[in-house]
């Protein structure tokens, strides 16, 4: 059972099928399947090679492509590091956010049964199901002039849509589930037992939670963490309706891509691109880097 | 009687768990939930300790009424069925978890672990995590945490059934010992009738969240008072047991 249990966490923790598929594999490998081993390496390579590594190394080649002074300005562009702000205040938001939320709603629904438990977990998945554009109309049509809430906000002089406001609440509704998914399986595949054994020895809840709860979480939740920063940077359907593309305004980093190359301002676009790429990457390093904690524990 | 249940119902999303249950266990004394699985026993263990709260009833502790005193505050003991150690935390700290919660002193916490370590036979192990202990071990180590706040009654839910058939023997006479070394009130969750009439003072049968009979191991295999009691315990090993316990008081 115990062992069971920790099983289930590795496996939702690291979420890494492969490895077990390689104990699978690997006992037959004497059997005449290397040449099967190395075709699928080939073919594997060959599919990243041309999907993934090809079109970065073209971002970051055409980045260069004026040199270094034009890839300096474009970035250095007062527009651009707006961009980068909002889009680095939108996702700070959204971590925030879908963490303590996170975290709540998985202790909830992993710790109480109650009736309509299922329907909630299913609810919260619905940023997943939606279309990001379609998540954005949904704001413009809650919170727009003309929108359900439009009168209200106006006479208390309140702008949520075309403004700083709509884009994180567009970034935070995409990113809603992340932190929740990862942690969900974990604490419920923890139990309460040994919540319920702190509670009856009198310790509080916020104690349970930093000395019980958390340390089984930890790796969960800061991988959820990295996924949501992730995604909420690279943002761009929901944010793009919602924004209104005000430059130096409500413009984040993708949006900006957008317009510099609707511009024909290729080498700026690429530029700005390339940030987003070393954001994108530096996330990859921490991701694998708290794989690798995580497996060790 | 030092822990009492009156008239005690409760319902789980329409489930009768408990009807009607009333008992009583005196002070000292080693009781035995026993019954089938689903017969509500868990359920009992579960509300005494104010994990769950009946319907309608009272539970006294010590005379007192406690139905709305948290189970933190009722002077009890429980030992989960998969000992739900802290598995973050070496057997010393879970041990002293408890007294931590109470803010006791340092020195009191370090010398009480130590002598629980000691009364478990554990001393060289405080340094372990649950992870790295076999399931005889991890029972004492839920034992001593159990007892570290000097509870008045110690609630244990199906104590055997994770450890295997060949240590399950030795374990309860152990249990057996140390309860009455250490005199605390006791009750404990089992479906293995020889586990309840062996180690028991008290056997109170439960089925369908009825309670069919309480008295001693003895009373419930040869006086059984219901139909359920008597095919539920095979009184032909009782008296095997019983014969073989004579035999062996009397070499």
């Amino acid at each position: 059972m115990e062992k069971e249990k920790q099983k289930t966490y590795e496996q939702d923790v690291i979420g890494d099928g492969v490895q077990s598929l390689q104990k699978v594999i690997a006992p037959h490998k004497e059997e005449g399947g290397r040449g099967v081993k190395y075709a699928l390496i080939g073919i594997s390579a060959a599919f990243l090679f041309v999907m993934l590594v090809l079109p970065l190394a073209v971002v970051i080649s055409n980045a260069f492509r004026d040199g270094w002074m034009v890839f300096r300005e474009a970035v250095m562009d007062e527009y651009t590091v707006k961009a980068l702000q909002l889009t680095l205040l939108a996702a700070i938001s959204a971590v925030t956010v879908n963490t303590i939320f996170g975290i709540f709603a998985s202790y909830l629904l992993s710790k109480y049964y109650f009736r309509g438990r299922q329907v909630l977990a299913s609810l919260i998945d619905i940023p997943f199901s939606i279309s990001p554009v379609i998540a954005g109309l949904v704001f413009i049509l809650t919170f727009g002039n003309v929108g359900w809430m439009g009168e209200f906000l106006k006479s208390h002089d309140i702008k949520i849509v075309f403004a700083v406001p709509g884009v994180v609440l567009a970034t935070i509704f995409v990113t809603f589930p992340f932190v929740f998914r990862e942690l969900f399986p974990v604490m419920n595949a923890q139990g309460k037992d040994e919540e319920e054994a702190a509670a009856l020895m009198g310790a509080g809840g916020f104690r349970i939670f930093r000395r019980i709860t958390l340390p089984h979480i930890k790796w969960a939740l800061l991988y959820g963490i990295v996924l949501c920063s992730a995604r909420a940077m690279g943002e761009f359907g929901a944010v793009s309706v919602i924004s209104g593309h005000l430059r130096g305004k409500t413009n984040t980093l993708p949006l900006h891509v957008e317009i510099l190359y609707n511009e024909f301002n290729t080498t700026a676009a690429f530029a700005v691109s390339s940030i987003l790429v070393v954001l994108a990457v530096v996330i990859l390093i921490i991701r694998s880097l708290i794989q690798q904690k995580g497996k060790e524990r | 009687m030092y822990v009492e249940m009156k008239q005690i119902n409760k319902t789980f999303d329409g489930f009768h768990a408990s009807r009607d249950v009333s008992f009583g266990v005196e002070k000292g004394h080693l009781a035995a939930l026993l019954g089938p699985s689903g017969s509500g026993k868990t359920t009992i263990l579960r509300m005494i300790a104010g994990l769950d709260k009946p319907d309608s009833g009272d539970i006294l502790i010590d005379g007192k009424r406690v139905n709305d005193v948290p189970g933190s505050k009722r002077g009890i003991g429980f030992v989960f069925q998969n000992y739900a150690l802290f598995r973050y935390m070496t057997v010393a700290d879970n041990i002293a978890f408890g007294l931590e919660v109470q803010k006791k002193s340092k020195a009191e916490i370090k010398s009480r672990v130590e002598e629980l370590l000691e009364l478990v036979s554990m001393e060289e192990l405080g340094k372990r995590y649950p992870h790295q202990l076999s399931g005889g071990q991890k029972q004492r180590v839920a034992f001593a945490r159990a007892l570290a706040p000097n509870p008045q009654l110690l609630l244990l839910d199906e104590p055997f059934a994770a450890i295997d058939a060949k240590v399950r023997r030795e374990l309860r006479t152990w249990l057996k010992e140390m309860i009455g070394q250490v005199k605390v009130t006791s009750i404990f969750v089992t479906h293995d009738q020889e586990e309840a009439v062996e180690v028991a003072d008290t056997v109170i049968v439960t089925n369908q969240g009825r309670i069919e009979q309480v008295g001693t191991p003895e009373e419930v295999c040869r006086q059984p008072k219901t139909e359920f009691v008597r095919e539920f315990i095979d009184s032909e090993r009782f008296e095997a047991m019983a014969a073989v316990r004579g035999k062996q008081i009397r070499q």
